[in-house]
């Protein structure tokens, strides 16, 4: 089976800093990925060159088989992509603001109308459909945002911390929504949360200083013996000793 | 430890013979540059409802109105003229526009960088050209507003005398294009930077660059010094170009010349936003 999303030795540098360096995986469908380090690590630039806002410095990236530099547009169309933050024109209602989305997507009338139920749905933003966003709160902006990402149904799912901000029940809902998701789909999301991993991820890798240090399945990370924060902790702060 | 690699995604070895690969032949129409207008006016109806639904239209419509009537009447001495027409208000008018239009500009793409909904924007399936297209019709749709607002000073002349409509139609006609030559400069301008006061004053000072080319104190002092460049000067300013207008000529190279000066400026936008994706 083809792989829906493709990265191939991506690598970003600003200036002089290396922020993404040499990195390469690739995701089949009903694969869901956890992209796992700490701050600064590189995963918003890695997703960032992935949803075709950046530019990689060298390497390529491929969704459902088109390049996202060469092929910018077309990648994009099968590419569901939720920003760090979950940004949204603030004073626009929820459904203006997915209204709008829809139809910079090509969807027209009645389709674009159903497209915004079925996100909303999805969601679970019926009951706050005519506010503006910036009343909103922080849990329900970034539901607007993954409904955004969600509308269009696309093959490849990229989710920059979609649960952050979210109160406990959110988050499980959320994460529910993944596993739902996960089957049809290539889902990569990044994440702090470590329980998240085994809760979702049917893989998870591990990315510090802009290199990929572990590419592994959860239960694998698991049998290291080490629960799974000391090993992240272990990993991340033990570069030197890699020899990096 | 679990440091495994990426696995490669090949397929199982081939055994057939080495057959020449079938490329398949991709329609013409993708070689070609897609022309599709409707993302970017998708995205001017949001940009236009936008101005509605903050305060940013009635500010900007309040404070044009009060300094075009104050301009024209007050210090353009309308009624002393004993003139019914409106070459008080188009005397002032482009010198208004320097200054309000990249007020409207400085936050086009400044606030899509500080909300970070630029990231958004540029990751739905949009070419670049067609957002920038789709923020400039936006903001010359609502100048056009704020200009026709000026409706009744029109009416007053009406009242007042019997004006030549068909020169004020033309003088009308050259305002907006003055203001879209302004939009364009002043949205290139905004990509550049996350700092809208920076957008603004950088935007007025191009601005001027493009007005002020054509006014006698540069053309006097180019010509005496510089014949080539006074003569590209006088060639490049706006406001000379609108005061064909303002005297009732509609001239075809005036309107290629402002076509040419917004669609360099929204090339020059997109060709910003294209860099910063790569910094």
């Amino acid at each position: 089976m083809a792989a829906l999303i493709e990265i191939d030795r991506l690598t970003k540098k600003f200036g002089e800093t290396t922020v993404v360096n040499d990195v390469s995986f690739s995701l089949k469908k009903g694969e869901v990925l956890g992209f796992l380090g700490p701050n600064g690590a590189g995963k918003s630039t890695t997703m960032r060159m992935l949803a075709g806002f950046l530019m990689p410095t060298s390497g390529s990236a491929r969704i459902c088989g088109e390049d996202v530099v060469e092929r910018p547009v077309q990648a994009k169309r099968n590419l569901g992509f939720l920003p760090e933050g979950a940004p949204c024109y603030p004073e626009m209602t929820v459904q203006g603001f997915l209204r709008f989305t829809a139809e910079v997507r090509g969807y027209r009338g009645k389709d674009a109308a159903e497209r915004v139920t079925e996100a909303m749905k999805l969601t679970e933003l019926e009951s706050v459909r005519l506010q503006p966003i910036e009343i909103l709160s922080k849990g329900f902006k970034r539901r607007v945002g993954l409904a955004q990402a969600l509308l269009h149904d696309p093959p490849a799912l990229v989710l920059d911390e979609p649960t952050d901000g979210l109160d406990p029940n959110q988050k499980h809902e959320v994460r529910e929504l993944i596993k739902r998701l996960a089957p049809e789909k290539a889902i990569i999301i990044s994440t702090h949360i470590l329980e998240e991993v085994s809760a979702v991820c049917s893989r998870a890798i591990i990315i510090a200083r802009g290199h990929l240090i572990v590419d592994a399945t959860p239960s694998e990370l698991e049998s290291t013996g080490q629960s799974l924060d000391e090993f992240f902790r272990d990993l991340t702060l033990n570069i030197p000793a890699f020899g990096f | 430890m679990a440091a495994a690699t990426t696995s490669t995604t090949d397929g199982p070895p081939s055994f057939a013979p080495p057959a020449a690969p079938a490329k398949p032949r991709r329609p013409l129409r993708e070689y070609l540059p897609s022309i599709d207008l409707r993302p970017a006016l998708v995205v001017a109806r949001r940009e236009l409802a936008g101005y509605f639904a903050t305060p940013v239209a009635t500010v900007f419509i309040v404070v044009f109105l009060a300094l075009a009537g104050i301009l024209t009447f007050g210090v353009g001495n309308f009624f002393a003229r004993g003139q019914a027409d409106l070459v008080a208000f188009f005397s002032f008018l482009p010198w208004l526009f320097l200054l309000i239009v990249p007020a409207l500009t400085m936050r086009l793409w400044a606030e899509e960088r500080r909300l970070g909904t630029i990231e958004l924007l540029l990751t739905l399936p949009i070419a670049p050209w067609q957002a920038v297209l789709g923020k400039f019709l936006a903001a010359w749709a609502f100048c056009g507003i704020a200009l026709a607002l000026t409706f009744p000073f029109w009416i007053t002349v009406n009242l007042l005398g019997s004006p030549e409509n068909g020169i004020i139609l033309s003088g009308y006609i050259g305002a907006f294009l003055v203001a879209g030559a302004f939009l364009a400069i002043g949205s290139a301008v905004s990509a550049l930077t996350r700092n809208q006061v920076i957008a603004f004053v950088l935007a007025v000072v191009v601005c001027f660059l493009f007005a002020a080319a054509g006014t006698t104190v540069v053309t006097e002092f180019l010509s005496s010094n510089f014949p080539l460049l006074a003569e590209a000067a006088r060639a490049v300013s706006v406001f000379e170009r609108f005061n064909g207008f303002v005297r009732g000529v509609v001239a075809f190279r005036d309107l290629v010349f402002f076509a040419s000066l917004i669609a360099f400026f929204l090339f020059v936008n997109v060709v910003v936003l294209d860099h910063r994706k790569a910094d």
